[in-house]
């Protein structure tokens, strides 16, 4: 709270110019705090205060509303397979009869699918993100880093349409000409290519775990006589690790809910995948799929809501868990 | 008359700080210091906030190589061997030569963890031999009685002056030939303090002890030679007694008066 009222006066003096930066010191301060600060203000600035307070709260309530109204509508329609077309929720979760035509909702497939992919993705694009996190803030030269960051860090926005073509183009004919698939379409394509989608996400959360770590720790490291590698392994790994936990949660959130590359080349075939080079699908791209052809109101849409539902509930557990691992650090 | 101009005090040195200048960037922090450091003694650095104390210190080890932009010239010896030159390897220099920091810097490990820590980056495996160390160390630094029973709780739930000998213990898990500390007790209450003097007592028997301070008491009831610390030079250098019952220099007798400034 100590700095917002000088921030508030400086933006009074200057007027609208300096609108973003009301903006920006109400953003953390909407409530009565703010309103008893600048109460003992000249009374225009009071009257302006509380139109700005007062068209912020507006936004954020607006907001929560929409999202709230989202969940809900979600969590309806997403429970009709169960209350209206009576389909057993153990059968949608365990079951892999999937023939919405005739009234069969089993989605495992596409639960498994989902698991596979993402599971593949952390366990292959999480080592790697952070060790690349590590080789940043503790081996790169500083210019290096420098470089590196911003570069990594503007992956995140290359649009998931082009990681699914190029793992169309490149990924899919090298692993029909190389492996075992016929071809090439499957669940390590889309696993691939998720685990180079989320690298960004995982190495530069990572490299901030490190490099929020006191120079105390390492200085006590080595003096005591350690290699960087042994102070990398002995105390920054396990210092970091609520961070690193926050780093692949977020990449399997990121991994999870991908859905237009993992279709563009996970073969879309509705079956458990047999093999790692096998075609199959996931709850994500099984929506994209079907969600245009399925009349409103039928079975398959109901099963397609309830995807999504599970999509989403998977994805606050997701929150819920990153929230508990920042909860362990000081 | 006994000439105790710096570095011409005669003593079997152990460290030698030969025309040693220290630079961060552009700025000079050390300038031209040269100081021997004796056997089983403790030396005592002292002076003004900012006079390059600490910047002399971590020289001493090679701590400077962590922090970019510092650079250090010159040479220092340990047993005659220039640990600044190319083909001496800064990870043996730092098991020979520990450093106790300021602040305690506890790694978020347990109690045991943190003492077994150096003996195991060592190549020490074995757990009856770890064991051993870490009740050594802990009762070398006047530690054991108070957390024998918590061992395995986290380091960071003892208080500060736990911490701090805890370092101290850690330290001395390696057995280094040197030890090198900072301010040790800047943080500490009496009673601690008190336990961290009578245990650097304990260590000149086996160990050479560097040991920066803020407190004249403390140098002239630890230490058995005194370097005076002024704007990155070594004023003056002498026993203890001598620096503090008759300092030839100025300077050195302001400071130790308490009429600096
Ligand atoms: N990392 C650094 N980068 C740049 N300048 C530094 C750095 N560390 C110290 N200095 C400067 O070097 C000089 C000596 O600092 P140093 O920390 O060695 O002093 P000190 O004698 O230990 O002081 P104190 O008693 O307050 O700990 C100071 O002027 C300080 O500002
Ligand atoms: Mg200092």
């Amino acid at each position: 709270m100590s700095d917002v009222p000088k921030t508030d006066n400086r933006s009074h003096r200057q007027g609208i110019g300096e609108a973003t930066q009301v903006v920006a010191s109400l953003w953390f301060s909407v409530g009565k705090e703010t309103l008893s600060v600048i109460s003992l203000q000249a009374a225009k600035s009071h009257r302006n205060e509380r139109i700005a307070v007062n068209v912020l709260r507006g936004a954020a309530v607006f907001v929560i509303f929409a999202i709230a109204v989202l969940i809900v509508y979600l969590a309806f329609e997403g429970t009709k397979t169960f209350s209206v077309d009576k389909f057993p929720v153990w059968k949608f979760l365990f079951s892999s009869d999937y023939d919405p035509g005739n009234n069969l909702g089993g989605s495992a497939v596409f639960i498994t699918g989902t698991l596979l992919v993402t599971g593949f993705a952390i366990v292959v694009g999480g080592p790697f993100g952070i060790a690349v996190g590590v080789f940043l803030s503790e081996v790169a030269p500083a210019r290096m880093a420098q470089i590196l960051k911003p570069a990594i860090e503007l992956l995140v926005g290359i649009p998931s349409v082009v990681y699914g073509w190029l793992g169309l183009t490149l990924l899919v004919p090298f692993l029909r000409t190389h492996t075992s698939s016929p071809s090439g379409f499957g669940l390590a394509a889309a696993g691939i290519v998720l685990s180079i989608m989320i690298l960004p996400t995982v190495i530069s959360l990572s490299e901030d775990a490190f490099r929020s770590l006191p120079v105390s720790l390492r200085e006590g490291s080595m003096a005591l006589g350690s290699t960087r590698w042994q102070m990398i392994t002995g105390v920054l790994l396990p210092s970091a690790s609520s961070g690193l936990t926050v780093a692949l949660i977020l990449g399997i959130a990121r991994a999870i809910g991908e859905a237009l590359a993992v279709q563009m080349v996970i073969g879309n075939s509705s079956q458990f995948p047999r093999g790692i080079f096998a075609p199959t699908a996931s709850l994500t791209t099984e929506i994209v799929i079907d969600m245009g052809g399925a009349p409103q109101g039928s079975f398959q849409e109901h099963v397609l809501f309830s995807m999504a539902l599970l999509l989403l509930l998977i994805a606050m557990a997701l929150i819920l868990l990153v929230r508990f691992a920042l909860r362990g650090r000081g | 008359m006994i000439d105790v101009s710096p570095g011409s005090v005669d003593i079997r040195e152990k460290l030698n700080a030969i025309h040693l200048n220290v630079f961060y960037g552009s700025f000079q922090a050390i300038k031209d210091a040269s100081l021997k450091m004796a056997a089983k003694t403790v030396t005592a650095l002292i002076g003004p906030s900012g006079c390059g104390k600490s910047t002399f210190l971590r020289a001493l080890n090679r701590m400077h190589d962590l922090t970019p932009g510092a650079r250090v010239e010159g040479e220092v010896t340990l047993d005659g061997q220039d640990i600044y030159a190319p083909d001496a390897d800064p990870v043996v220099i730092r098991h020979r030569i520990g450093m106790v920091f300021q602040r305690p810097n506890p790694f978020p490990k347990t109690i045991y963890e943190n003492v077994a820590y150096g003996p195991k980056i060592h190549g020490e495996r074995d757990k009856a031999t770890l064991d051993a160390t870490v009740e050594r160390s802990l009762r070398q630094a006047a530690l054991w009685d108070e957390v024998k029973d918590r061992l395995n709780r986290s380091a960071l739930d003892l208080s500060g002056g736990q911490q701090q000998r805890m370092c101290i213990a850690r330290v001395l898990a390696v057995e280094p030939e040197v030890i090198l500390m900072d301010e040790p007790a800047s943080a500490l209450d009496p009673i601690a303090t008190s336990k961290i003097e009578d245990l650097i007592g304990e260590l000149k028997k086996e160990f050479s002890v560097v040991i920066v301070t803020h407190s004249m008491q403390q140098a002239a009831r630890i230490s058995e030679y005194t370097a005076f610390f002024h704007l990155g030079e070594i004023i003056e250098f002498g026993t203890t007694t001598n620096i503090f019952t008759r300092p030839r220099e100025k300077k050195t007798e302001d400071y130790i008066t308490g009429r600096f400034g």
